[in-house]
């Protein structure tokens, strides 16, 4: 079972430093700009630095340290040769204004990935320059502007999305400046059909839809909503967060889409680096391609180029040309894959949702809203424990991590009440499935105390979340204040 | 599978559950849009996928194997070992943003102290934990000016990248807001400051200023824009190098609202332009504002200190469509790379690696503007970054790189006036050797 180490790490500036105290301004600096005292940051040795942060590793759980089953995170194993070669100097320490002679071999990377994602998702072209899932969200919003007002259509200003869309969805669409309208799902946990042709009209921009959805249940009528939003003059935009359920099963593309985006930290195994960087990739139909974020990767002959000729473009959104480092280790997972792997990845992440699922269920501790076959994730319901017991979403997730396991996501997506969002990945082998699912069953049992004051084997107990509200304590400075 | 466990036991897992075929999990997919299979390559070897890409990495070349002057927004710098040592850590890069912060105290203590980093040399009082790169730290910055005080413009020099302009175009998009290009004085380089007296006014939101500014020039006049900008009561925004911060003045002592820069320097490599890191810092009253994750100090139930994600209810994840961005993702492990970074180097250190820095500028400016026909294009004080008028830059330009070196970043198409202008860049990272060689071939030049 996997334990934290524990430690009282003091702060890097309650560690024991040596002072010096001098500080000589520059002074060829004009005066106004000059520092005139010293940068308050201590100086430490190197021995002090490596032991601080290593502790500090040691009290963090990731990937490596066990099943780490966030819904809609896709939290897979990442392979050790990406990372390795990432840090090679050949690309590591590539400046992105070199002379294009210089960079072939990036670029041509850059221009294999983009043919690979066409493939996968059935998209015309792609661009790689969105920084992560919601600058691609962003990005694909900026493009159905340009591709509406192109049309010399300027009314149409609303996106309408499901109520079990990802947060970013509605934060993405009203950073581009439009008005929201989010939709109810039908007890099937998935789009109605009447209420969303009731919604279309010719102010709808473009309906964002995940595919599966949260629940992880597949939209089976999305023919039929591609064809009603299209008919409206509407955009369809695909939220790729949960792409790992289908590869090599169905594609995007054909089912519609116009606008996809690709979470490359989650599918594509790239590490999430707790908390990025990541990278957000879209793609889309050939009628959005004038539009797509420049430079564009073109190639001639054997050579690669980056191409800034494309007057419709919507510019720029990120500086240069992307993540690069995380789209290398993308390449490299494809590569490492190929056909089969990637289609093998969908289809024994979705065997290993569905075994969690039907042994939790079978258990009769937990419930499972809405319909029963899911794709790579699933989501149950603690409500009947919480009426029972007393114990909520987030006493299950605190247990677990007495159990060595991370929890799943909670509370999300909003209409299933308490909710555990269960996304276990194709990098978990059926013993550690097992392990969960008994951590799990297990904890319904136990007494009410030890769930609820749980977690007590971890570096510190239940943290509280609403007082470091209340404190505002965000830097060493304002502790040294208080 | 190489990464797949349970590919071999797959039949007897399906039979507990009842089922037969792998087929039927995905029996909900309408059979006209199902497919058999990608047309993809099979997988290969890792043995095989290295050769590969020893292969493509062989079709660039690296600052190892070709030195370069570039400057432009973003220059290499030396990493610690000790870094990248804390950064391969896979318990830190294989971990998801902390929403367990029981199982994450390290992670997060580490952008507990990344903040206070932050905050400490740009002179704020808080600091994000990161967004995508300075650039995109811009547009997020004048959004939150336009949430602070709605007024119709924001304000920026022209003087900043192009590509910058562009971002920021697209992240003001969706509102109100015009942006306003102040021009630059051509002698000094520095933003003209009638100019911005001409367009502040009641209906600007935010001022933005670069210090040091794309030329490579320091705007020393920051007392004064400072003041113009208060006089309208419009928020002052600062995009910082956070290098030059170890011998300038931070932003807060001019009375800056907001300080963000680009943060790669610290710590991270290149990488061919991204992964990027956006510093995005600020006052205390603008913090319900602010955009991005935040951490909080805090106790657990025994009392004893801890940290956790805190004032969430501005962040996509709670607040939807009514988030103050929607940033989800960011630069946590570059934010650790320049946690580490500053820890390493200290205070003395952050001074001394400005200083060298500086100094170098001045050194190199000074060896090429000694060489007959190429002279520097502004007066005014420059930090690792400068502008040379040269013969010919396009020709200059092929004849370094014949020779192994990368020049300077032709500004043709910045603005017309800067025809055979070369922005170069040089840092403690630059051998004596490689600056030679660049000298010595400009001198053929003449």
């Amino acid at each position: 079972m996997y334990r934290s180490a524990v430690y009282d790490e003091p702060l890097l500036n309650e560690l024991e430093e040596k002072r010096n105290n001098t500080y000589t301004p520059v002074d060829v600096l004009p005066s106004s700009l000059q520092r005139k005292e010293k940068i308050n940051i201590p100086d430490l040795d190197e021995t002090q630095v490596i032991r601080h942060f290593f502790r500090l590793s040691q009290m963090n759980f990731g990937i490596d340290s066990g099943m780490y089953p966030l819904g809609s995170c896709t939290m897979k194993y990442n392979p050790r040769l990406c990372e390795e070669i990432s840090r090679w100097d050949s690309f590591a320490m590539t400046h992105p204004y070199q002379d294009e002679s210089t960079i072939q071999g990036n670029l041509q990377i850059m221009y294999e990935l983009e043919q690979l994602f066409c493939e996968i998702t059935g998209m015309d072209c792609f661009t790689l320059q969105p920084a992560a899932g919601s600058q691609g969200e962003f990005t694909g919003l900026l493009l159905t502007r340009a591709y509406h007002e192109s049309h010399h259509d300027f009314e149409r200003n609303e996106i309408i999305l499901p109520d079990t869309s990802h947060g970013t969805n509605p934060a993405s669409a009203t950073m581009a400046g439009y008005k929201i309208i989010e939709i109810p799902s039908t007890k099937e946990g998935t789009v109605d059909l009447e209420i969303l042709k009731k919604t279309l009209s010719s102010k709808t921009a473009c309906f964002m839809l995940t595919n599966p959805n949260t629940l992880g249940i597949f939209e089976s009528g999305i023919e039929e909503i591609a064809k009603i939003v299209h008919k409206a003059g509407a955009l369809l935009y695909y939220d790729g967060a949960n792409i790992n359920a289908i590869m090599g099963k169905a594609k995007p593309g054909d089912m519609g889409f116009d606008i996809v985006h690709l979470n490359l930290h989650k599918t594509f195994s790239t590490p999430h680096g707790g908390g990025g960087p990541g990278a957000g990739p879209i793609g889309v139909k050939k009628k959005l391609e004038t539009f797509l974020p420049i430079p564009r990767i073109t190639k001639k002959k054997d050579t690669y180029y980056l191409n800034h000729d494309y007057p419709k473009s919507i510019g720029k959104i990120k500086a240069f040309y992307g993540n690069f480092s995380v789209l290398l280790k993308a390449y490299i997972y494809i590569l490492l894959m190929g056909r089969d792997g990637l289609k093998e990845s969908s289809e024994i992440a979705v065997l290993n949702a569905n075994y969690m699922k039907k042994k939790l269920i079978d258990s009769e501790k937990y419930d499972l809203p809405y319909k029963e076959l899911r794709k790579h994730e699933f989501v149950l319901s603690c409500e009947r424990l919480q009426k029972e017991k007393g114990i909520r979403a987030l006493d299950i997730a605190k247990r677990l991590l007495d159990y060595g396991l991370h929890p799943p996501t909670i509370y999300f997506p909003l209409i299933v009440k308490e909710a555990l969002m269960i996304e276990p990945t194709e990098s978990e082998s059926k013993r550690t499935l097992d392990e969960y699912i008994k951590a799990l069953i297990r904890i319904a049992d136990e007494d009410i105390s030890s769930v609820k004051n749980a977690p007590s084997n971890t570096p510190v107990r239940r943290v509280d979340e609403a007082s470091a509200i209340k404190k505002s304590l965000l830097t060493w400075t304002s502790l040294q204040e208080k | 599978m190489k990464f797949i466990p349970n590919s071999i036991i797959k039949e007897s897992m399906l039979k507990e559950i009842e089922l037969h075929t792998i087929d039927e999990l995905f029996s909900d997919i309408p059979k006209k849009i199902r497919i058999n299979n990608l047309n993809l390559p099979d997988g290969v070897s890792q043995q095989e996928v290295e050769k590969r890409l020893r292969k493509l990495g062989k079709k660039n070349k690296s600052f190892s194997e070709m030195p370069s002057f570039l400057g432009g927004g973003i220059k290499p710098h030396y990493i610690p070992a000790a870094v990248k040592s804390i950064i391969a850590r896979s318990e830190f890069y294989t971990s998801y943003t902390p929403y367990q912060p029981e199982a994450s105290q390290g992670f997060l203590q580490a952008m507990f102290e990344y903040q206070s980093m932050i905050a400490e040399i740009t002179g704020m009082d808080v600091a994000n934990a990161s967004l995508y790169d300075g650039a995109t730290a811009l547009g997020e910055a004048a959004l939150m000016c336009n949430r602070i005080k709605k007024r119709k413009t924001f304000v920026i020099p022209k003087n900043i990248s192009k590509d910058k302009k562009c971002i920021l175009k697209n992240y003001t998009k969706g509102t109100e807001i015009t942006i306003k290009e102040i021009a630059y004085d051509t002698k000094t380089g520095k933003i003209d400051l009638d100019d911005l007296k001409k367009n502040i006014d009641d209906d600007t939101t935010g001022v933005y200023i670069e210090n040091p500014n794309f030329f490579g020039v320091f705007e020393d006049d920051v007392d004064e824009i400072s003041s113009l900008v208060k006089e309208k009561q419009a928020v002052f925004v600062v995009g910082v190098d956070p290098i030059a911060l170890g011998i300038t003045k931070n932003p807060g002592k001019y009375n800056a609202n907001i300080v963000i820069g680009e943060g790669r320097s610290l710590g991270n490599p290149m990488d061919f332009g991204g992964s990027g890191l956006g510093i995005f810092s600020c006052k205390h009253e603008f913090i319900r504002q602010i955009p991005g994750r935040i951490i909080g100090l805090t106790e657990d139930s025994d009392g004893k200190r801890a940290f956790c994600m805190t004032m969430q209810t501005r962040e996509q994840h709670i607040r939807r469509g009514r988030a103050t961005s929607n940033i989800c993702t960011n630069e946590g492990l570059c934010a650790l790379a320049a946690v580490a970074f500053l820890s390493w180097l200290g205070g003395s250190g952050l001074e001394k690696l400005g200083r060298i820095n500086f100094e170098k500028g001045q050194r190199l400016a000074k060896k090429i503007t000694s060489i007959h026909g190429f002279e520097k294009v502004f007066c005014g004080v420059h930090f690792n970054e400068f502008v040379i008028q040269c013969p010919d830059a396009a020709k200059l330009h092929n004849k370094l790189l014949s020779n192994g070196i990368q020049g300077g970043l032709i500004l043709d198409d910045f603005s017309p006036d800067l025809k055979n202008c070369m922005l170069f860049g040089v840092t403690e990272i630059h051998s004596d050797e490689s600056i030679e060689k660049l000298v010595s071939i400009l001198k053929e030049e003449t």
